[in-house]
């Protein structure tokens, strides 16, 4: 068994009530937190760590903490990003509904650590049954000293306040979650100004995912250097990977980052292989936004190296060979899916989640989206594909958030890879409505040297 | 202050200034660069929040500053990026700019209906200007546009929310200049559209002023709805003792013969309002005895219209009545 530091506990039955949790050792975070520990020295702890953000771009926590400003009689907010609508990510899920009091703990170790005495939960609107878990866990939490005024006699005061979005994958990005925390359009904003100076009611703010800030809790326990000592180089620590498509066992696994794909997909210890013996086509290791890789590309980096769980090797190549660890969504294809329909299927999610701010993603999404139903339905012309190309191209890094990017990056991928196969619905239209047209033949010969 | 280089030249600006407003205030100093200012279609000097959202001022920072002269790695929206000093900027220079705004310039196109024959905003439209100058001559978009109803929003105002580039503007301009908005945008993505309230309409002192600020024929004038083209009608500088305390009366007429076909605010070089006017001035003077004549404008904003032939932008003529509207060669196909 490999170690997990966030959902050991989560298969015990109660544990989402206060006295279970607490009776398997829980809020002994908080305890240690609030009674023996400085907010710098905790969050050098979380430094040590080398914990990366879990909500999808990875960027060291602790890093983001100490750059948050500190100017006097400004109140701080910590805002933890329950908004989780990336497709094929489902972990946050599953950690606030099988073990809430492990997220209210995370933020009363974090609120101490930042100095702030409010803390909200921006959470995915259609997670409406979460809210009640949490609202109650809060309340247990409140009842038995860890929340309100004067926490555990420290003088520390926090509140925690949960939100339920409306319905837009867009408010999943930290400045529009932000803008709709404040009750406006979920708009991205532009940034500069970072919430780390100016976030929520123009207050200086951590924006974290779930995953993130309940994390934060075994590093307290066990203090950053032990943490860092688990996972591999970079990547240290455990992290959540939801599982799905074509494998045996879909579902929310912790891994120790560092482990190999191919043990990760194969083993009957995670995803138990692919369903019904079927062959490998390609998997989405990452989440939507990032690119898909073919299956010869998956165990085996371009050069020939194993591909490990970790955000260095998944995204060895670059976007000519790799891909991201990403939110870590591992959508798993078996060899009777189509890309085509795939990325139109992805493509059309970005369309109707674009804010509509910037004219490349909200022009250039819709655009791709009519290309793609067109050559999946095989009606497309061999231009198209070239004409998506640049289209994409167009979009990626002319935009104010990044979800014009990660609407560009699954369509450059899909044509990148498969491209035979969008050329396949253009010259077999007939066939392509009746079969699919199987792995990709031609195999990418690998560069010599590891791209950037 | 801070020095930045724009295409090789080399100015001296306040801390703070923005990419776009130094490259401005060059062109202000040196109107031979006035070519070389990166087009805005969102951004609003006098609207706060404004810019960022259109993406056609983008431009490549290939020295940060003189502290840390890396170049930025994406392309920037000069009218959000402040400059810092020692910064070196490329617009008209760098090919990777031209190509994205080539781009942009396509994507705002793309769903935009091509009724300019019959749109109030035609000759003075930025769209037009900008097509002009970075459009393709033909669409590859092979699909139906998007299109919606042609709405009033308010006694005075007209919505043709297929016009629409949603820089938000408007939406800036009710909240800035009048009391209370009642319209914004709804929806999101390519379904969003400008909306009012449902039963309310817009109508204040200065609900007017959305139409001076809508760099399309979105929204429109409906005392002046299909008057005239603009540049068949005369403009005149003018003012009155406007008794309103925020709107200074300073005004522009359009006219054709004595008939006052259309008020405006006055614009600059740059297609702003030079100071925002109330209703009553826009909409209800339209008589000679109302007003104090300044004499004939000079209408110098670069335009695609200029002698019913179409100048490069560089050559900056100044556009003045009676010329014709010569229709885009090779228009798209609908
Ligand atoms: C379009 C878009 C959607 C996002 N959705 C989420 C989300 O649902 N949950 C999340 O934690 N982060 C999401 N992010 C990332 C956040 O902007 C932000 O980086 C993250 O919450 C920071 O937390 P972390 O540092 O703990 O990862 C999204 C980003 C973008 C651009
Ligand atoms: S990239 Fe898309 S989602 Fe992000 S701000 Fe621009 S239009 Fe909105
Ligand atoms: S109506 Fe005009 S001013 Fe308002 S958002 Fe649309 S284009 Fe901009
Ligand atoms: S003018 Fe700068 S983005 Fe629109």
């Amino acid at each position: 068994m490999s170690t997990k530091l966030l959902l050991d506990k989560a298969h015990i039955a109660g544990i989402e009530t206060f006295e279970i949790y607490r009776k398997e050792g829980g809020y002994r975070a908080a305890e240690k937190a609030l009674k023996s520990m400085t907010p710098d020295e905790i969050t050098e702890e979380v430094k040590k760590s080398g914990l990366r953000g879990r909500g999808g771009a990875g960027f060291p926590t602790g890093m983001k903490w100490s750059f948050l400003a500190k100017p006097e009689g400004v109140p701080r907010y910590l805002v933890c990003n329950a908004d989780e609508s990336e497709p094929g990510t489902f972990k946050d899920r599953f950690l606030m509904e099988k073990i809430p009091h492990l997220l209210v703990e995370g933020l009363i170790v974090s609120s101490f650590a930042l100095g702030a005495n409010t803390a909200y939960i921006y959470i995915r609107g259609e997670y409406a049954w979460i809210v009640h878990i949490l609202e109650k866990a809060i309340a247990e939490a409140k009842n038995n000293g860890f929340l309100g005024k004067n926490i555990l006699g420290t003088g520390f005061d926090l509140e925690i306040h949960v939100q339920r979005g409306a319905g837009a994958y867009i408010c999943g990005e930290e400045t529009a979650l932000l803008e709709s925390l404040e009750g406006k359009r979920g708009n991205p904003r532009i940034k500069p100004p970072f919430p780390a100076v100016k976030g929520l009611y123009g207050c200086p703010t951590v924006v974290n995912n779930v995953e993130s800030i309940a994390a934060a809790v075994p590093i307290v326990n066990m203090t950053g250097d032990e943490y860092a000592k688990i996972g591999l180089g970079r990547s240290t620590g455990t992290k959540l990977i939801s599982a799905s498509g074509n494998i045996n066992k879909p579902g929310v696994y912790e891994i120790v980052l560092g482990l190999s794909v191919e043990e990760f997909l194969m083993s009957d210890e995670y995803c138990g292989g692919m369903k019904n013996g079927k062959k490998l086509k390609a998997c989405v290791p990452g989440g939507s936004s990032v690119p898909i890789l073919p299956h010869d590309l998956l165990f085996k980096t371009a050069n020939g190296e194993t591909r490990l769980m970790t955000y260095e090797s998944l995204s060895d190549g670059g976007f000519a060979t790799g891909s991201m660890l990403g939110s870590g969504g591992f959508i798993v294809y078996d060899e009777d899916q189509c890309i085509v329909e795939n990325t139109y299927n992805f493509t059309r999610f970005y369309r109707h989640e674009s804010c509509g701010q910037c004219s490349p993603c909200r022009e250039g999404t819709g655009w791709m989206e009519k290309l793609l139903w067109r050559l999946d339905n095989g009606q497309g012309k061999m231009e198209d594909i070239d004409l998506l190309w640049d289209i994409q191209r167009k979009i990626e890094g002319n935009t104010i958030c990044p979800l014009g990017d990660a609407a560009s990056w699954p369509v450059a991928a899909a044509i990148r890879h498969f491209r035979e196969e969008f050329e396949w619905h253009v010259t077999h239209p007939k066939e392509a409505m009746e079969r699919n047209y199987g792995l990709r033949k031609n195999i990418y010969v690998a560069p010599t040297t590891a791209g950037a | 202050m801070a020095k930045v280089t724009i295409d090789g030249h080399l100015m001296e600006v306040p801390d703070g200034t923005t990419i776009l407003n130094a490259a401005r205030m060059m062109a202000e100093h040196h109107p031979e660069l006035s070519a070389n200012v990166p087009p805005a279609m969102c951004y609003y000097s006098k609207l706060e929040g404004s810019g960022g959202k259109c993406r056609t001022c983008l431009v490549q920072v290939t020295k940060g500053s003189e502290k840390d002269p890396r170049p930025m790695p994406k392309l920037v929206a000069s009218c959000r990026t402040t400059v810092m000093d020692g910064m070196e900027v490329q617009n008209k220079l760098s090919p990777q700019v031209q190509d994205a705004r080539k781009g942009v310039v396509e994507f705002l196109l793309l769903n935009h209906p091509l009724d300019c024959p019959v749109c109030d905003q035609a000759g003075e439209c930025h769209l037009q200007d900008l097509g002009y100058e970075h459009g393709s001559q033909n669409t590859r978009y092979e699909f139906k546009r998007r299109t919606f109803e042609v709405e009033d929003i308010g006694d005075k105002v007209k919505l043709h929310m297929n016009r629409c580039i949603l820089c938000y503007r408007c939406v800036f301009t009710a909240n800035q200049i009048t009391e209370g908005r009642v319209h914004g945008i709804i929806n999101r993505g390519d379904h969003a559209e400008i909306s009012t309230y449902i039963h309310q309409s817009i109508d204040n002192d200065f609900s007017g002023n959305v139409i001076d600020v809508c760099p399309v024929g979105a929204l429109t004038d409906k005392t002046f709805r299909f008057k005239s083209r603009v540049w068949n009608t005369n403009p005149y500088n003018a003012h009155r003792e406007c008794t309103n305390p925020k709107c200074n009366g300073h005004v522009v007429l359009w006219m054709a013969g004595n008939d006052i076909l259309r008020v405006t605010a006055r614009k600059d070089q740059w297609g702003e309002v030079e100071s925002f006017i109330c209703n009553e001035c826009r909409f209800d003077k339209k008589s000679l005895g109302d007003w104090i004549l300044e004499g004939p404008r000079k209408v110098d904003r670069h335009s695609v219209i200029s002698g019913g032939h179409y100048n490069s932008l560089s050559d900056k003529k100044v556009l003045t009545k009676s010329t014709t509207f010569a229709v885009m060669e090779g228009s798209k196909k609908d």
